[in-house]
């Protein structure tokens, strides 16, 4: 009797507690929801992430392998059409002039002469259909022929033991990639895109392209390509995505 | 006269309140982060519910978080098959008795004398939020890494299966969170022995 009793007011109190969880939770939940619009753009947040993110490029210099070739498709597999994308939208894609076109050197490289187009189109190239991916998730397939990066680099004696090369682009974009990836096999400064001379909004008259590494480290409309050893950033890079980047 | 039964180790209770922590992050920042890209085109994340503000700080977060998420889990994994907690508190288990136990606890009739020991409904949904889990890490990797780690990659069914595979993973371990919180809510003496990891008996 006495033990029926009790746990019949134990059940009331466990009801009063259920009400009181719940209650609670649901104001935790509220209080997370408004911290949230506010808790990433806190100085002490935002200096920690930040470190994690300069981690997380150690991390991947680390996990990095220069001789693993990123995997590639029949040319079947192309995506067509073939996404653009940029910072700004495609009815603004910059129109380089042919005619005027030099490609400058700059920086811990030994021959500094500007390249015209036809001096470059006359180096030895070679394609690839490799797999695009873009920061913001999505992929798609397409072919890139040029030359080999590393080769370039060479050629215009370029110091191959300086950290990083940069590069500043016909578009007012920048961005920069560590030396290890510049050497990779299959990191091609590209003249044309699936057979045919690269169109504005593909990046004529070069795009650097990169199967190691995301999109936006794929910096199209190349002007100037520099080699350095203090961390050039980019345009992306320096508003908060990470610099290395890769795949 | 009350005695204290012990029902959570302190490893588990540390460990069980870092993973949770970590999940919200990895959760809330990847709404934002699927967002960006929806895979399914009618379905995005109500922006409220996420994390990072945009894309950038989205990412952010999501790739400080993994280190958490995953130093923690292997703690607990380690820690779970040295000590035997996983061979005690989650075997054996079979179909029949997660089948009976389920209905039971659909039906409200389900009891929870002891919580030292979990029923068969409970250890049905630890194993799957822990193999849930495991498959969220792994296609979180191919997605990460797709081609220093191709051979996991393809194995998660390249980078687009790898996709689809990290959000399924993701719905199931919601899902649990959400009955798991329910089920807190509905029995409230468990929540304070995930902290103090001690039951009072009432004989």
């Amino acid at each position: 009797m006495k033990e029926a009793r009790l746990s019949k007011r134990h059940t009331g109190v466990e009801s009063l507690e259920r009400r009181l969880f719940l209650k609670q939770s649901l104001s935790i939940g509220a209080i997370s929801l408004l911290a949230g619009c506010e808790i990433t753009s806190d100085e002490r947040v935002q200096e920690v992430l930040e470190g994690m993110s300069r981690w997380n490029d150690r991390a991947q210099g680390w996990l990095f392998d220069p001789k693993k070739l990123a995997p590639e498709y029949p040319e079947s597999m192309i995506t067509r059409p073939f996404p653009f994308n940029g910072y700004y939208p495609e009815s603004d894609v910059r129109i380089i002039d042919e005619t005027d076109y030099k490609l400058q050197l700059g920086g811990l490289i030994k021959e500094q002469k500007p390249w015209r187009l036809p001096e470059l189109y006359a180096l030895p190239q070679v394609s690839q259909v490799t797999r695009h991916i873009c920061v913001e998730g999505w992929s798609a397939i397409g072919k890139w022929s040029g030359v080999r990066f590393s080769d370039f680099l060479q050629r215009v004696g370029a110091d191959l033991t300086a950290k990083y090369v940069g590069f500043n682009c016909g578009d007012d974009y920048y961005s920069s990639i560590d030396m290890a990836t510049a050497l990779h096999p299959q990191t091609l400064l590209a003249f044309r895109f699936a057979d045919q001379i690269l169109p504005p909004k593909y990046g004529f008259p070069m795009k650097l392209r990169i199967p190691t590494k995301l999109g936006f480290k794929n910096p199209k409309h190349i002007t100037e390509i520099f080699v350095v050893n203090d961390n050039p950033g980019g345009y992306w890079e320096d508003k908060g995505y990470n610099w290395f980047s890769g795949n | 006269m009350a005695n204290w039964v012990k029902v959570h180790p302190l490893v588990v209770r540390i460990t069980h309140w870092i993973n949770a922590l970590a999940i919200l992050v990895m959760v809330a920042s990847g709404w934002r982060i699927y967002n960006a890209s929806p895979l399914f085109e009618s379905f995005t994340f109500p922006e409220a519910l996420t994390l990072g503000g945009w894309l950038a700080g989205a990412l952010q977060w999501h790739f400080a978080a993994m280190w958490v998420l995953a130093l923690n889990g292997l703690v607990y994994a380690v820690y779970g098959i040295v000590s035997g907690h996983f061979r005690r508190k989650l075997l054996p288990i079979s179909p029949g008795a997660v089948v009976r136990d389920l209905s039971q606890a659909l039906r409200g009739r389900l009891a929870h004398d002891d919580l030292s020991m979990y029923n068969a409904a409970q250890r049905a949904a630890y194993l799957v939020l822990i193999l849930a889990l495991v498959v969220m890490i792994l296609s979180g990797l191919a997605i990460w890494k797709p081609v220093q780690l191709q051979a996991l990659a393809a194995l998660m069914g390249g980078y687009e299966g790898a996709r689809l595979l990290h959000f399924f993973a993701m719905s199931l371990v919601v899902f649990i969170v959400v009955v798991h919180v329910v089920m807190v809510a509905l029995v409230p003496r468990t929540f304070p022995t995930m902290i103090t990891g001690r039951l009072r008996r009432s004989s």
